[in-house]
């Protein structure tokens, strides 16, 4: 059975006005380690929200655990966590206190089901008196998360857990992640940086209230329809400006110190003549190689596809 | 010396016995694109604060725009712009209001501003939203006005604080093209950001760590430094040794 589906479903807000969610359908499959990736605003968070049982869609039918969001919301907020994209816990109560109350909310105990915390849980043990107002980032992050994991959920919702972290935490909550999905947890995650998009099973990549693929991350990048080069230069600055006049390419945007650039000849675009092009437009320290995409260069692709529609 | 905008010499900044910012040294060149990297918690924000005028240091010495920052704070921030995703428009006024009460903080004369606003909102192709509310802007859009009202007056620095976060890839790549001119036209940029591809950008990349500078170089030369392939595992490799976290 697939844990969470979601069928035809459209949200909007202010009367209509503001279309968040455009007839999306996905299903996540029960153990699956599912990501949702794709900027602010497009749609994440109602999609979680109509999960969670707090939000009622316009249109399609949403179900988690083959229970239906509507009509079993009762049973759907028993057996999923969620930890929503702002941090949600009491400031004014201790971590210890915020972990006890989360429990009893849910008529559990923190020993019941503390295995399943126990390795988050001992690293902020040590700071178990201290009020939740006054943690760190990290901090509140891995208590947000202990939460959420306290009554054994079936299904965990992460909305953003990585927003505004520096990477070596970030790095350290994914590990956490999969640490939890051998436990047999499936897990929805959030995220707007692309590349932790490699570290989930399946994903789906989302725009404007719109998916725009979904799949496993080596299949949407087997999927780029296209040769993809990375090109550098004594000045990137310089490059791209050159390289948006240049007839022969098609695409051409920074990546890191490279600049990616697809080609309008495809098939046998004549790199050796090109690359003296550039050389006599003054670039200096040309480097040219052929290289396979990541998903952030697909997502900038369906972006681009889907604005010339 | 006359082409360093801002010059620290073991900056220092102390809450009783917290060293949040440990005698940090370091110059930026006028338009340079200077990246300041850290975990959270590595006293960024703090090094940042002072070097706006914001906050004294305990000790050590800094200049900003040749400003002192203990005797200058004022004339420091007529000469920097400050931009940061946590706050950077009034969502309640309109996008020609927002530029008129930034151009009027940031000292520019009422004729002035009417020529520079037209002329902005031409640039950003933002004629039809000019008198529409900030807040009903995609966030793409309020970015790139926000960056733009930031140096609306020419100030000789822009403080960008994670100006890209949850921005989509092509909004936050036409962002940084926007930086790139800036650059061009002799703005430095001093630019904190958790996207370690946006490191790759900067012409030179500091790294805090528990408060001190742990690295300062260009990003090339970081990379072949630490024998890695990526900003990433370079900031990695000294972040994760990190004893601090906060926000």
């Amino acid at each position: 059975m697939n844990a969470v589906v979601l069928d035809h479903i459209t949200k909007t807000y202010d009367a209509g006005k503001v279309l968040a969610v455009d007839d999306v359908s996905l299903e996540v499959a029960a153990g699956e380690l599912f990501g949702l990736i794709g900027p602010d605003g497009a749609g994440k968070t109602s999609l979680f929200r109509i999960l969670t049982t707090l939000l009622l869609p316009d249109k399609g039918t949403a179900s988690v655990n083959g229970k239906d969001c509507v009509k079993d919301y009762k049973a759907i907020r028993r057996s999923v966590g969620y930890m929503p994209g702002r941090f949600s816990l009491y400031q004014d109560l201790t971590v210890a206190e915020n972990l006890h109350f989360f429990a009893t909310l849910f008529g559990t105990t923190i020993d019941a089901n503390y295995d399943l915390i126990r390795d988050i849980y001992e690293q902020i043990k040590p700071f178990s008196d201290r009020r939740a107002g006054k943690l760190s980032g990290g901090m509140k992050q891995k208590l947000a998360l202990c939460c959420a994991l306290v009554h054994k959920p079936e299904v965990l919702f992460l909305d953003e857990p990585t927003t505004g972290v520096d990477a070596v935490s970030r790095k350290e909550f994914w590990e956490m992640l999969r640490t939890l999905k051998q436990q047999g947890i499936t897990i929805v995650v959030s995220t707007p940086y692309m590349d932790e998009a490699m570290l989930c099973e399946r994903i789906a990549l989302i725009q404007e209230g719109k998916i725009m693929s979904v799949d496993t991350p080596a299949n949407v990048i087997a999927t780029f329809p296209v040769k993809l080069y990375a090109v550098k230069t004594d000045n990137i600055y310089r490059l791209l400006t050159s390289l948006r006049e240049d007839a022969a390419v098609d695409s051409c945007y920074a990546f890191g110190e490279y600049v990616h650039v697809t080609f309008r000849d495809d098939a046998a675009p004549d790199l050796r003549a090109w690359q003296q092009s550039l050389a006599a437009k003054g670039h200096g320290r040309i480097e040219v190689k052929a290289i396979s995409p990541t998903i952030e260069d697909s997502f900038i692709r369906l972006m681009n596809e889907k604005q010339n529609v | 010396m006359s082409d360093k905008v801002i010059i620290c010499e073991a900056l220092t900044k102390q809450f009783g016995d917290f060293v949040a910012v440990n005698h940090i040294s370091f110059d930026v060149g006028k338009g340079e694109i200077f990246g300041f990297l850290g975990a959270n918690g590595a006293g960024k924000t703090t090094a940042m604060r002072i070097l706006c005028g914001l906050s004294y240091p305990s000790s050590g010495k800094a200049t900003v725009a040749g400003f002192d920052v203990y005797k200058q704070q004022e004339s420091i921030k007529k000469n920097i712009g400050y931009m940061s995703q946590k706050f950077s428009l009034y969502e309640n006024l309109t996008v020609l209001e927002n530029i008129e009460f930034f151009g009027g903080v940031y000292g520019l004369s009422s004729a002035e501003i009417r020529r520079r606003s037209d002329r902005l909102v031409n640039k950003l192709g933002l004629t039809q939203e000019a008198k529409k509310l900030v807040g009903a802007l995609p966030l793409g859009w309020k970015q790139k006005l926000a960056f733009s009202v930031a140096i609306f007056h020419d100030p000789q620095i822009v403080f960008l604080d994670e100006p890209t976060g949850g921005v989509d890839p092509i909004t936050r790549r036409q962002f940084w093209d926007m930086i790139y001119e800036a650059a061009a036209a002799g703005i430095t940029v001093f630019v904190t950001t958790h996207y370690m591809d946006e490191a790759e950008y900067c012409n030179r990349i500091t790294v805090m760590v528990d408060g001190k500078v742990e690295a300062l170089d260009t990003p090339g030369h970081l990379k072949a430094k630490f024998g890695v392939g990526s900003m990433d595992e370079v900031f990695y490799q000294l972040a994760r040794g990190a004893k601090r976290s906060a926000d």
